[in-house]
């Protein structure tokens, strides 16, 4: 045969039209249909050849499907199987002619050779046709029943095939049931598994309609059948032991001896060379342990060495299938994973994309003990060759740097950055200087030396001459330069292209003539007559105000534009935790390697198994209409929250205090809608106007639960607890997994509370004096978890609160659930107070 | 599950396409093609092995030059699919015996027939060569293997070392050898990727040894085997200190194959497995307990007068003078305002290439072979356009260096004895057992 190599350059000016060579297929087709003399066979293979792989390169050989049907007569097994592929891929197209095949594949399905029983049972189920559907009943019911187990695995999969081309033939002719015992009963395993995907698919489909589904569904998660399942475990294949594990991730054990035997059992799972099951495995002990923060955290322990080895053995793009996992779980429990820095360190011939996980990794595992290491290497990457990582690499350094209290060190590498005279690292490094400045003022005196130095000429990024020209304005009593600089930025106003600068200059010339009057006038008298006339809205508008202000009252524009300051104590995450968890409760799916909850990237009904046990959750709770209501409103809560925290949030530890006003509860839609609002106009007011409207900003401290110990408690709030409440353990487990999320929120301790955080049980005695009681706690310092629960006075309706506390940023992420969502943010208030009084004495 | 996979060539061509839900439209191969291409116009480098476009994820791997791709509109566990889709690459390595371009443009039937047993309605069936050897009918055409570069570790075997048969590695599972008789014989190659980063002192920042015990058996009935390692081989950071020392081995972490049995494992180190057909990994093992890395490299880079640089390259090779190293290349960018570079071989030098890469300001330095205990130098005068600001080391470097060394393994690993279970004086297949350290990542720093 010609190799079809010389037709398929599909770039080629040679590209079959494909108008003649179909044609001319066509008669040779014709030619040998009906022939019998001897190796007519091999000439219809190499006819075949031709037309498969026309079809490949996406020539339209449809109009040979009557000759193709024609010559299928055969016993030739490797033609009957290229013209079982041709007949898939052309008889949706050609509904009509598909019936011509319709008889030898129903012959087939009846063959002596359980082979060819299943290759045929296969191909009639592939046809897509609906108005065929009837021709399938019978052969699959018969190929459900068959001896070979090779025809019941076709079949089963032929069941879905068919529930894809018409429900309604599929369930009234029972198939699904049917294929509910086979997966219970068949000895092969390969049948069981197909029937579990089969019906996951069907019974998820089904349940948005039919309440038995929903609970077929629901059934396939049940302990008999997660047993049944995980004691055949070793006799499936390594792919459906993939599809078995991630049905156990969603079982919910009742007692924790469960949970042990569970590991037990799947331990050995973890040394399997292929990373899907040891992932798949790994999903199974985290969402086991979720409740137990001990045994999770060893969890922790006790997968790392695997998936250190599944990173490096393999190729590449496992490798990051892999590490994408461990970037997650290391971002998760930094701690964790500190004395294994080294692993993170980049390999000169790593692609990009595995480098930012790694510098991302080595980032979050820096503590006291590593930074000085860590920073080493970081400074080796930013001298690399490869630019985009030099840059990533310096804001590595920055980042570290703006979380250890330790950065002398830190100070002196970037401020060598600035001396390396590259122009992307001294733009990338300023951008790191005036973020450290924010943070530590205490270093301006030796940044500003150096930054003094520098030519704004040579500064050519937006963002770092933004930066520059922040520090100009911001220190411009500390460098003598600082309005003659300014001045002839002025000048070449015009030139200035990026809006963010011109803002960014006007603010500067603003400050600095609040600081050197004479020596700033005229600039400013530039930059506001510039700005007026600036085409841009924003710039314009800001030199309006600025304009105006000044002309209402001097002193009153200096304590708008030029506040004292306070030092920006922790800069915000770029992702909300809400949305980490998310992720997180996604293991091993893409969620993980895009860095995105499904929702984002993937539309409903093609979730996958994933998002199960969230809806089954919901499902449990109430009917059809209400669970649709509460997940909407969860995806809406979830994009305005990321909303807000991507605008660069910053919480300040204001000075203000919860004398409240605030009175739950509240009718529920109302309070939230009411609580994102005003959580908005924070963000908006605070970097221009920190500590200037104490007064707004008293109540909205207040919900946000920022309130600081020193204030008295809210005079009697309204929603009161019992203090006798009870609880056990697995009853909060079975009610953590069926709640929803119903507040998430993060909020500041005080920095007496961290001092008295010596002890978590300090904390667990003074919730319990509030009447909020402890069922679990774990951790070590820095990363403390608890599992709190409280439950209303006159009834027994229950609250459910996991806080994470982090000591070195003072910052509890709260995350409740409840039983009456109703009053869930009324709780929230009672919580977050009790909270904010640990420590007080 | 799947809903398509096809197979690109380099030019991004159709080799094979198959859908399998219909769930994605059929121009997937060319946006996938177009998407790979430019990823790179974003400054941000190759393009990730799964990336979304519309709804439709895109999984691909890259085997022997060719893209094998899978889409899906639902989220799957990205693990699964790259995993699928390398061993979809091996399973039709294992049936053509080479993997390429062209030879699967010569078998794209039989491809396609292999493609209709592993995945049903984007669902994985089987992954097993004995399985499918009985579904999958189309003969494979071979193509000549001798000029074709073969895929995998595997491959350096192949070059210039006569006490191996060649031609093994690329055969097919399934073909006879000339005359209808099969010769029985079972491979197992242990293969070590090292990483090693020297810092400009010649002290070692970081090791790690990524082995690989990997396995192709042609043997007929599959009969049990045994693979005895060392002794003294453990497993887990064991007391570091008390370890160190005594010449026991030590794993940080290993994973094995299912097929494998570690019922002995912990008492004698003994693996027992019934070796499917193919090629497989037996077992992968991590280890970053020190040891002796078989090159050092030296490189001193000084300012001579204005506006010039000499730099003096040395490698030192630290094993054995038994053994010898193959294809070294040796790179180091330099700075980028460098506008001349003359290299200079020490006299006597055979066999060596070095060249200057102006666009990418990088030299390169190849070695053919390097015998064992012996030391190598090259010297490079480097004229600059400009002063170098301050210091001209962090304009440079590091110093990179892959190498290929047979016979040789640095983590002292051992296959002691490869045996059948049942000893019979009429069955003894032949059995090799090899070695082999390639470099990973192997840098020094100036």
């Amino acid at each position: 045969m010609a190799p079809p190599a010389q037709s398929q350059r599909s770039s080629s000016p040679s590209q079959p039209s494909g108008k003649s060579e179909v044609s001319d297929l066509k008669l040779q087709l014709r030619q040998l249909a009906g022939s019998r003399a001897p190796g007519v066979d091999d000439s219809k293979r190499e006819l075949f050849k031709k037309v498969i792989s026309y079809m490949t390169i996406g020539i339209d050989v449809s109009s040979l499907f009557g000759e193709m049907v024609m010559c299928s007569a055969t016993s030739d097994i490797v033609l009957k199987k290229m013209c079982y592929l041709y007949v898939g891929n052309y008889a949706k197209v050609n509904p009509d002619l598909a019936l011509l095949t319709i008889n030898f594949l129903q012959r087939d399905c009846h063959d002596e050779d359980p082979m060819i029983r299943g290759l045929a049972l296969r191909s009639l189920c592939s046809l897509r046709v609906a108005n065929l559907v009837e021709y399938l009943v019978g052969p699959l019911g018969s190929g459900l029943k068959d001896s070979n187990s090779y025809v019941r695995i076709v079949a089963v999969i032929g069941v879905l095939k068919l529930y894809h081309i018409s429900v309604s033939t599929c369930v009234d002719a029972d198939f699904p049931s049917i294929l509910k015992h086979l997966m219970l009963n068949d000895s092969d395993t390969q049948v069981v598994a197909n029937c579990l995907s089969a019906l996951q698919e069907i019974w998820s489909a089904e349940a948005s309609t039919s309440e038995e589904a929903s609970r077929e569904r629901e059934a396939l998660i049940s302990k008999p059948v997660i047993y049944y399942l995980l004691n055949r475990i070793k006799e499936f294949s390594e792919w459906a032991q993939c599809l078995v594990l991630e049905l156990v991730a969603k079982y919910m054990p009742l007692e924790s001896d469960e949970i042990f035997d569970i590991m037990n059992l799947l331990e050995d799972r973890l040394q399997h060379a292929n990373g899907a099951v040891v992932l798949a495995t790994i999903k199974v002990f985290l969402q086991l342990t979720l409740s137990l923060t001990d045994v999770h955290q060893q969890v922790y322990e006790r997968i790392k060495a695997p998936l250190l080895t599944l990173v490096s053995s393999g190729s590449p793009e496992q490798s990051y299938a892999v590490l994408s996992h461990l970037h997650i779980l290391v971002m998760r429990a930094p701690y964790i994973f500190s004395s294994d820095y080294k692993h993170f360190y980049c390999q000169y011939n790593e692609p990009y994309y595995v480098k930012r996980l790694k510098l991302e990794m080595l980032t979050a595992v820096a503590n006291e003990s590593n930074t000085y290491e860590i920073v080493t290497e970081l400074c080796e990457y930013a001298a690399n060759v490869d630019i985009p990582i030099a840059r990533e690499s310096i804001r590595a350094v920055g980042k570290i740097a703006l979380q250890q209290y330790d950065v002398n060190a830190i100070v002196d590498r970037l401020l060598q950055f600035l001396e390396m005279e590259k122009d992307y690292v001294t733009a990338e490094a300023l951008v790191l200087v005036k973020d450290l400045l924010r943070k530590y003022p205490q270093w301006s005196h030796d940044c500003i030396a150096v930054v003094g130095n520098i030519s704004s000429k040579n500064v050519q990024e937006p963002k770092a001459k933004a930066a520059l020209i922040w520090m100009l304005g911001e220190y411009s009593q500390d460098m003598q330069d600082a309005p003659y600089i300014l001045e002839s930025l002025v000048e070449n106003w015009d030139e200035e292209h990026s809006a963010e600068v011109r803002l960014h200059l006007l603010t500067a010339v603003m400050k600095c003539f609040f600081k050197r009057p004479p020596e700033t006038q005229n600039a400013l008298g530039a930059a506001l007559a510039a700005g007026i006339a600036d085409f841009h809205q924003d710039v314009h508008d800001r030199a309006l105000f600025y304009y105006r202000i000044l002309q209402y009252n001097v002193s009153v524009a200096e304590h708008v534009v030029n506040p004292p300051k306070q030092a920006v104590s922790v800069f915000a995450d770029t992702q909300s935790s809400e949305i980490k968890d998310r992720i997180f409760d996604e293991f091993n799916s893409l969620s993980v390697v895009y860095q995105k909850p499904s929702y984002m990237f993937t539309d409903k009904e093609h979730r996958g198994p994933f998002e199960f046990s969230d809806e089954l959750g919901n499902l449990s709770i109430g009917g059809e209409a209400a669970d649709n209501v509460v997940s909407a409103q969860r995806v809406e809560a979830n994009d305005k929250d990321l909303l807000l925290t991507t605008s660069e949030k910053e919480e300040t530890r204001g000075s203000s205090n919860n004398g409240t006003d605030y009175t739950a509860p509240y009718d529920s839609s109302s309070t939230s809608v009411f609580a994102s609002q005003t959580r908005m106009e924070l963000e908006i007011s605070n970097p221009t106007s920190a500590g200037h409207a104490p007064q707004a900003s008293l109540g909205i401290d207040d919900l946000l639960g920022l309130g600081l110990p020193a204030a008295p408690a809210p005079s009697s709030p309204q929603l009161k607890l019992s203090s006798k409440a009870v609880l056990d353990p697995s009853a909060f487990q079975q009610k953590w997994r069926q709640l929803p999320v119903a507040l998430s929120q993060e909020c500041s301790v005080s920095p007496q509370g961290v001092a008295a955080f010596t002890s978590p049980q300090a904390l667990l005695r003074h919730m319990q004096s509030h009447s909020i009681h402890c069922i679990a706690s774990g951790g070590q310092s820095p990363n403390f978890k608890f599992f709190f629960f409280a439950q209303k006075a006159e009834e027994t309706s229950n609250y459910l609160v996991e806080c994470v506390i982090n000591t070195s940023s003072a910052k509890a992420q709260i995350k409740i659930k409840a039983d009456d969502q109703s009053t869930s943010s009324a709780f929230s208030t009672v919580f977050q107070s009790a909270l904010s009084r640990f420590g007080i004495p | 599950m799947i809903s398509q996979l096809f197979v690109l060539s380099q030019r991004g061509d159709n080799i094979v396409f198959r859908g399998y839900r219909g769930e994605v439209q059929r121009g997937s191969a060319e946006i996938f093609f177009r998407k790979v291409r430019f990823w790179n116009d974003d400054g941000e480098g190759d393009a990730p092995p799964a990336f979304n476009v519309n709804g439709v994820n895109y999984f691909h791997v890259r085997v022997s030059g060719l893209l094998f791709v899978a889409t899906t509109r639902v989220n799957v566990s990205p693990s699964l699919v790259l995993e699928l889709l390398q061993r979809i690459a091996r399973l039709i390595k294992d049936y053509l015996g080479v993997l390429n371009e062209d030879s699967l443009r010569k078998n794209f039937v039989l491809v396609y027939e292999l493609l209709d047993e592993v995945l049903d309605f984007g669902y994985v069936q089987t992954t097993s060569t004995e399985v499918l050897k009985s579904y999958v009918f189309n003969e494979p055409v071979m193509i000549d293997a001798a000029r074709m570069p073969s895929l995998g570790p595997a491959a350096i075997f192949m070059q210039g070392n006569k006490r191996m048969p060649g031609t093994a590695i690329t055969k097919s599972v399934v073909v006879n050898e000339p005359g209808g008789r099969r010769r029985e014989e079972i491979f197992v190659d242990v293969i070590e990727k090292i990483s090693v980063t020297f810092s400009a002192s010649g002290y070692i920042l970081t090791s790690e040894i990524d082995g690989t015990i990997q396995m192709k058996s042609y043997l007929t009935g599959n009969p049990e085997i045994l693979l005895a390692l060392n002794d003294d081989l453990n497993i887990g950071r064991v007391d570091y200190r008390s370890s160190y020392g005594s010449g026991a081995v030590i794993l940080d972490d290993c994973n094995f194959h299912e097929s494998v049995q570690l019922n002995s494992f912990d008492i004698d180190r003994t693996l027992t497995l019934v070796p499917p057909d193919g090629e497989f990994s037996v077992m992968n093992y991590r280890m970053t307990q020190e040891f002796k890395p078989p090159f050092r490299i030296n490189a001193l880079l000084e300012e001579a007068g204005l506006l010039k640089a000499e730099l003096i390259l040395k490698v030192q090779a630290e094993f054995s003078s038994s053994i010898t190293a193959n294809s070294i290349l040796v790179q180091m960018p330099v700075p980028t305002y460098t506008t001349r570079v003359s290299l200079d071989l020490e006299p006597g030098a055979v066999a060596n290439t070095t060249d200057y890469k102006e666009s990418s300001k990088r030299l390169e330095w190849g070695l053919k072979k390097i015998v064992g205990g012996s030391e190598h130098t090259l010297r490079a005068k480097l004229t600059f356009a400009q002063e170098p600001h301050g210091n001209i080391t962090k304009e440079a470097g590091p110093v990179s260096m892959t190498f290929t060394i047979p016979m040789y393994n640095a983590s002292r690993l051992q296959v002691k004895y490869l045996q059948m279970a049942k000893k019979s004086n009429t069955y003894n297949p032949y059995r090799w057992v090899r070695y082999v350290t390639e470099a990973n990542s192997y840098v020094a720093r100036l």
